[in-house]
C-alpha cells in the first residue's frame, strides 16, 4: 500500500508542471492560471492541514489567514504605487519575498491570540470561535473604507519576483509551485518530527501527552500559529494570481472550502490537500462550464464523501495510510 | 442625541435579539440533544422566508404566509434528519461540519433554482403596519414591537415545554442520558426527528418574520446562523437560557455598539475619522464580547455540559 | 532530599453532593512500594488523578519533592518527575509502541519544539526507547501500533511509557487490572525491583500483589484514610476488617 501512495503522490506532482508545460506549448495561457489557481488552493490547504489533520484542530476560521494574507500583497502594492508610507514611516513594496515574509509574519502575530482563546475550548466550541474569530476580522475588512471595503482592492499589476518576470503566467507559475513544494517537504518534515509526534499525540490522546509531561495546549498553539501562517502565504500568493483582494477571500465559505479540500483529498495525508484542490478546481471548472449550479454538485459529492469515502481521492486511489 | 432615538436603537436591539434566539434555541437544541452542529440551520430559516413570500404573494395573506413557513421548515427539517442528519449523530465534528456544509450548499442552489436569482419581498401586514408613539417623542414600527412579542412568546412557551410537558422531559432526559432513554422504551428516533423538526420550524418562523423587514433571498441564512453561533456559544452550548440571554446580548451590544461607538469615538477624534473607525470597531463588538466571555468561561455562560 | 518524596495533606473533592475525597493525607518515602488500597467506589481514582494533577482538588496540598505542586498542571509535574499509568490503558492509539515510548523520552528530554528531524532517524530518541520496551519484555512488538497490541501488552507498554520518563516517582493505576495469573506475576517481579529506581504509589485491587509487594499499605474508604501500616497491621487493622468484611469489631 505504501509504495501505491509513493506512485500516487509523483504522479500528483508531475500532474500540475505537465499541465502547465503543455498549456504553454500549446499557447493556452489559460491552464497555466488553472494549475497555479491549485497549486495555490493546495499550499493554503497544506497549511490548514497542520492544524486539522495533524493536530485535529477543526479551524473554522482559516479564511481569515488566507484573506489576511492576500490584503498584504494587496495593500502593501498600494502603498508602493502611490508611493505613500503604509504606518511609522515603512514604505509599501512590490517585491514578493518581503509581502510574503510580512504576511506570514502578519498572520502569525494574529494567530496567535485567536489561538490563546479558542484553543482554551474544545470540539465545537472551537469550531465556532474560529469561525467568529474570521467573521470578525471579515466584518472589518467590510467596514473599513481606506482599502476598498466591500468592493475589495486592486492590484495595477501582479508584484515581482527578482529576475523573473512574473506578469507572465508561467514563472509565476513556477513561483508558486516551488513554493507548494516547500511547503510539502515542510509538512512532512513537520510530520516526521519531535513536534509532529507531540502535536499527533494531542489529537489522539490529550490526557496522555500531558501525562508524559508534554502541555498540549503549548503544542497545539505552535501547530495553529504555523498552520495560519502558511496558509497566509497562499493568500498573498493567491492575491496576486486574481491581481485583486476582497473580503470574500476572508468569508466563512472560504474557511469551509480549505476544510473541504482537504477532506476531497483525504484527511492527515501528505497530499491530500494538493488531490483536494485538484479535484475541487478541475469540478469547478468542468462543471461550472455545464451549469450555473455546479455547487449543488459539490454539495452531493462532498455528502457521498462523509458517507462513503472518509479517506478522500488518496483513500480511493491508495488505500488506507500507513501507520508509524 | 435624543431619549427617543435612544429607546428606538435600543428596542431595534431587543428585536435583533429575540430574531436571534429564535434560530439560536433550535441550534443549541439539537446540539444539547444530539450533539450535533449543524452548519444548515441557516437554511431552514431562509426555507421559512422563502415558503412565506411565496405564499403570501399567491395568496395575498401574511398569515396564511406565516403557516407555511413553520409547515414548510418543519417539513423540510424533519426530511434532513431522517435522509442524512440521522446518519451522523456517530460520527466526529469534522464529518458533521462537512455535511451540514454540504447541505447547505445543496439548499442555496436548490433554492436559486426554484425562485431564481432575485430577491423576493414580503409585505409588512396591514394589522401590523403602522407605528406607536415613544416616550420622548418619535414613532417606532408596530410590526418590529410585534416581533419583540413572539419572541417573549416561544421564550414563554419554550419555558413550558422543556419544564412542564412529557416532550420536554423527555428532551431532558435524552441532553443527560441517550442510553437510558433507550431503555426506557422511549422512540429516541423520532424523538430526534421532532426535536429537529421543532428547532426548525423556529428557524423558519425567524426567517418568515424577517422576511417582511429585508429581503428574502439565497445567503440570507449564513449570517444570521453565524451570528447565532457567537449566541449560543456565548450562552453555553446545550442551553436554552444561555441562548435567550446571549442573544439578548448579542442584539444589544451589536446595535447600540453600531449607535454610540462612532458618536462615542467623535468626542476623541476629528469626525471623518471617527466614523468609520466606529463602524468597523463596531462590526466586530460581538466578536470581542464573545471572545472576552470564552477568556474567562471557556464554556460559555450558562454551559449545559459544564 | 526529602523524607517524603511525596505527601499529599487533607484533601477534599466533592462532586455536587458526594464527597468523594474527604480530607485524604498520605506519602510516599523514597525507595517503598506504598499500596493504595479500598473498596470499589472508595475514591481512589478521583484521589489519583488530583495527584497528578488531572483534577483540581477543593481543598488540601500536595507537594513532591519538597516543592507545592497543588496548583501546577498535570504536564508540570510529570515533567518534575511524577509518572502516572492510567486504569484503562490509555496510549496514542495510531503510534505504534515504540513511538509511544519516544513520546516519553522526548517529553524527558524537553524537546518538542524541534521542527525538522525526522525522530525515527534520531538514535537520542530510538535507543533510550527500545531499552525501555526490552525491558518491560515488549521490544519484538516495537513496530505493532498501540491499537494492535494485547490488553496485557498494553500494560506493558504503559509501564515502559512510565520507565521512559525516568521518573522520582510511579503512580501505577491498577497496573494488574486484567492481566493474566502469569502476566500479573510477571509483573509483581517487575515491581519489586522498580521500587530501588523510584518509590511507587500502587493503586491495585490484586490482594495477591498487594501483600506480596506493598511496604506500607493505605486504606480508602468513603475519601478517607482509615489506616495506614504495614501488610500485617493492616490485615490485623479491626476497622479494616470492618469496612472490608462488615464483621463487626
Amino acid at each position: 500500500m505504501a509504495a501505491r501512495e509513493t506512485t500516487v503522490n509523483v504522479l500528483l506532482v508531475l500532474l500540475l508542471p505537465a499541465v502547465a508545460l503543455t498549456a504553454l506549448f500549446i499557447g493556452e495561457a489559460f491552464y497555466i492560471t488553472l494549475a497555479t489557481r491549485i497549486a495555490i488552493l493546495a499550499l493554503a490547504a497544506v497549511g490548514l492541514n497542520i492544524a486539522l489533520g495533524l493536530g485535529g484542530l477543526v479551524s473554522f476560521g482559516h479564511a481569515a489567514f488566507f484573506g489576511l494574507g492576500g490584503y498584504v500583497a494587496g495593500v502593501l502594492a498600494t502603498h508602493a504605487f502611490n508611493m505613500e508610507p503604509v504606518a511609522l514611516g515603512l514604505p509599501g513594496t512590490t517585491d514578493m519575498p518581503v509581502i510574503w515574509l510580512a504576511a506570514i509574519l502578519l498572520c502569525g502575530l494574529v494567530a496567535l491570540p485567536i489561538g490563546l482563546v479558542s484553543l482554551r475550548t474544545s470540539g465545537v466550541y472551537f469550531i465556532m470561535i474560529t469561525l467568529a474569530f474570521a467573521q470578525m476580522i471579515y466584518y472589518f475588512a467590510i467596514s473599513w473604507p481606506a482599502y476598498g471595503g466591500e468592493d475589495g482592492l486592486s492590484l495595477s499589476m501582479r508584484n515581482g519576483f527578482p529576475g523573473l518576470n512574473t506578469a507572465r503566467p508561467f514563472p509565476y507559475f513556477i513561483v508558486v509551485f516551488v513554493l507548494l513544494l516547500a511547503g510539502l517537504f515542510l509538512f512532512h518534515r513537520l510530520q516526521a518530527s519531535r513536534f509532529g509526534a507531540a502535536l499527533e499525540a494531542a489529537r489522539q490522546n490529550p490526557a496522555r501527552l500531558a501525562a508524559t509531561g508534554i502541555s498540549p495546549f503549548a503544542i497545539r498553539l505552535v501547530a495553529f500559529v504555523l498552520s495560519a501562517m502558511i496558509t497566509g502565504l497562499a493568500g498573498a500568493l493567491f492575491a496576486d494570481l486574481n491581481r485583486f483582494v476582497s473580503p470574500s477571500m476572508l468569508s466563512w465559505h472560504m474557511s469551509g472550502e480549505l476544510i473541504v479540500l482537504i477532506i476531497l483529498g483525504g484527511k492527515s495525508r501528505l497530499f491530500g490537500p494538493l488531490a483536494g484542490a485538484a479535484l475541487y478546481v478541475l469540478f469547478e471548472y468542468a462543471l461550472g462550464g455545464l451549469t450555473e449550479r455546479w455547487q449543488l454538485f459539490l454539495g452531493l459529492v462532498l455528502l457521498a464523501v462523509v458517507f462513503f469515502a472518509r479517506g478522500g481521492l488518496i483513500g480511493l486511489l491508495a488505500g488506507r495510510p500507513r501507520h508509524g | 442625541m435624543s431619549l427617543a432615538l435612544l429607546i428606538e436603537q435600543f428596542l431595534n436591539g431587543l428585536q435583533l435579539g429575540v430574531m436571534l434566539f429564535l434560530i439560536a434555541a433550535g441550534l443549541t437544541l439539537i446540539f444539547g440533544v444530539m450533539g450535533l452542529i449543524n452548519l444548515a440551520h441557516g437554511s431552514l430559516y431562509m426555507v421559512g422566508a422563502f415558503a412565506c413570500a411565496a405564499v403570501a404573494a399567491a395568496t395575498g395573506s401574511f398569515w396564511l404566509g406565516l403557516v407555511a413557513s413553520l409547515a414548510a421548515a418543519a417539513a423540510a427539517g424533519a426530511l434532513m434528519e431522517v435522509a442524512i442528519i440521522r446518519r451522523l449523530y456517530a460520527r466526529d465534528h469534522l464529518d458533521q461540519v462537512l455535511a451540514t456544509f454540504a447541505l447547505i450548499l445543496i439548499f442555496s442552489e436548490g433554492t436559486r433554482w426554484l425562485f431564481g436569482s432575485f430577491p423576493l419581498y414580503l409585505d409588512i401586514p396591514p394589522l401590523l403596519q403602522g407605528a406607536v408613539a415613544l416616550p420622548g417623542g418619535g414613532q417606532y414600527p408596530l410590526y418590529r414591537l410585534a416581533i419583540i412579542g413572539v419572541g417573549v412568546l416561544v421564550a414563554i412557551g419554550l419555558y413550558l415545554l422543556i419544564g412542564r410537558t412529557r416532550l420536554g422531559m423527555r428532551i431532558r432526559a435524552g441532553e443527560s442520558d441517550r442510553e437510558m432513554i433507550a431503555a426506557l422504551g422511549i422512540d429516541i428516533r423520532s424523538l430526534y426527528t421532532i426535536v429537529f423538526a421543532f428547532g426548525a420550524a423556529l428557524a423558519g418562523l425567524a426567517g418568515a418574520l424577517v422576511g417582511a423587514l429585508q429581503s428574502v433571498q439565497v445567503g440570507m441564512g449564513e449570517p444570521a446562523l453565524i451570528l447565532a453561533f457567537v449566541v449560543i456559544v456565548i450562552g453555553g452550548i446545550g442551553s436554552i437560557k444561555g441562548a435567550l440571554i446571549g442573544a439578548i446580548l448579542v442584539g444589544l451590544v451589536d446595535t447600540m455598539g453600531r449607535f454610540l461607538l462612532p458618536k462615542a469615538l467623535a468626542l476623541m477624534m476629528p469626525a471623518t475619522q471617527a466614523g468609520p473607525v466606529g463602524a468597523a470597531l463596531a462590526s466586530m463588538l460581538i466578536y470581542i464580547v464573545m471572545a472576552l466571555i470564552l477568556a474567562f468561561r471557556p464554556s460559555g455562560l450558562f454551559s449545559a455540559r459544564a | 532530599m526529602a523524607e517524603r518524596v511525596l505527601e499529599v495533606k487533607d484533601l477534599e473533592k466533592s462532586f455536587g453532593a458526594l464527597k468523594a475525597t474527604n480530607g485524604a493525607s498520605l506519602d510516599l518515602r523514597p525507595g517503598e512500594i506504598h499500596a493504595l488500597i479500598g473498596p470499589n467506589g472508595a475514591g481512589k481514582s478521583t484521589l489519583i488523578n488530583q495527584i497528578s494533577g488531572a483534577l483540581a482538588p477543593d481543598a488540601g496540598s500536595i507537594r513532591f519533592l519538597g516543592t507545592d505542586i497543588t496548583m501546577l498542571d498535570t504536564a508540570r509535574r510529570a515533567r518534575m518527575g511524577l509518572a502516572r499509568t492510567f486504569q484503562i490503558s490509555s496510549l496514542a492509539q495510531e503510534f505504534s509502541a515504540l513511538r509511544n515510548v519516544m513520546l516519553a523520552v522526548q517529553a524527558r528530554q524537553g524537546t518538542s519544539l524541534r521542527f525538522f528531524r525526522p525522530v525515527m532517524r534520531d538514535a537520542s530518541l530510538t535507543e533510550p526507547a527500545m531499552r525501555m520496551l526490552s525491558r518491560v519484555g515488549l521490544a519484538g512488538r516495537a513496530n505493532v501500533p498501540a491499537a494492535a497490541l494485547s490488553h496485557g501488552e498494553r500494560r506493558q507498554l504503559e509501564i515502559a511509557v512510565a520507565l521512559a520518563m525516568e521518573p522520582k516517582a510511579f503512580l501505577l493505576d491498577e497496573p494488574m487490572a486484567g492481566m493474566g495469573p502469569e502476566g500479573s506475576k510477571a509483573l509483581t517481579g517487575f515491581l519489586h525491583g522498580l521500587r530501588q529506581e523510584a518509590p511507587i504509589l500502587l493503586v491495585e485491587h490484586d490482594m495477591d500483589a498487594v501483600f506480596a509487594l506493598a511496604d506500607r499499605v493505605s486504606v480508602l474508604v468513603y475519601g478517607r484514610i482509615i489506616a495506614t501500616g504495614s501488610v500485617s497491621e493492616i490485615r490485623n487493622d479491626p476497622e479494616v476488617r470492618r469496612a472490608y468484611l462488615g464483621e463487626p469489631a
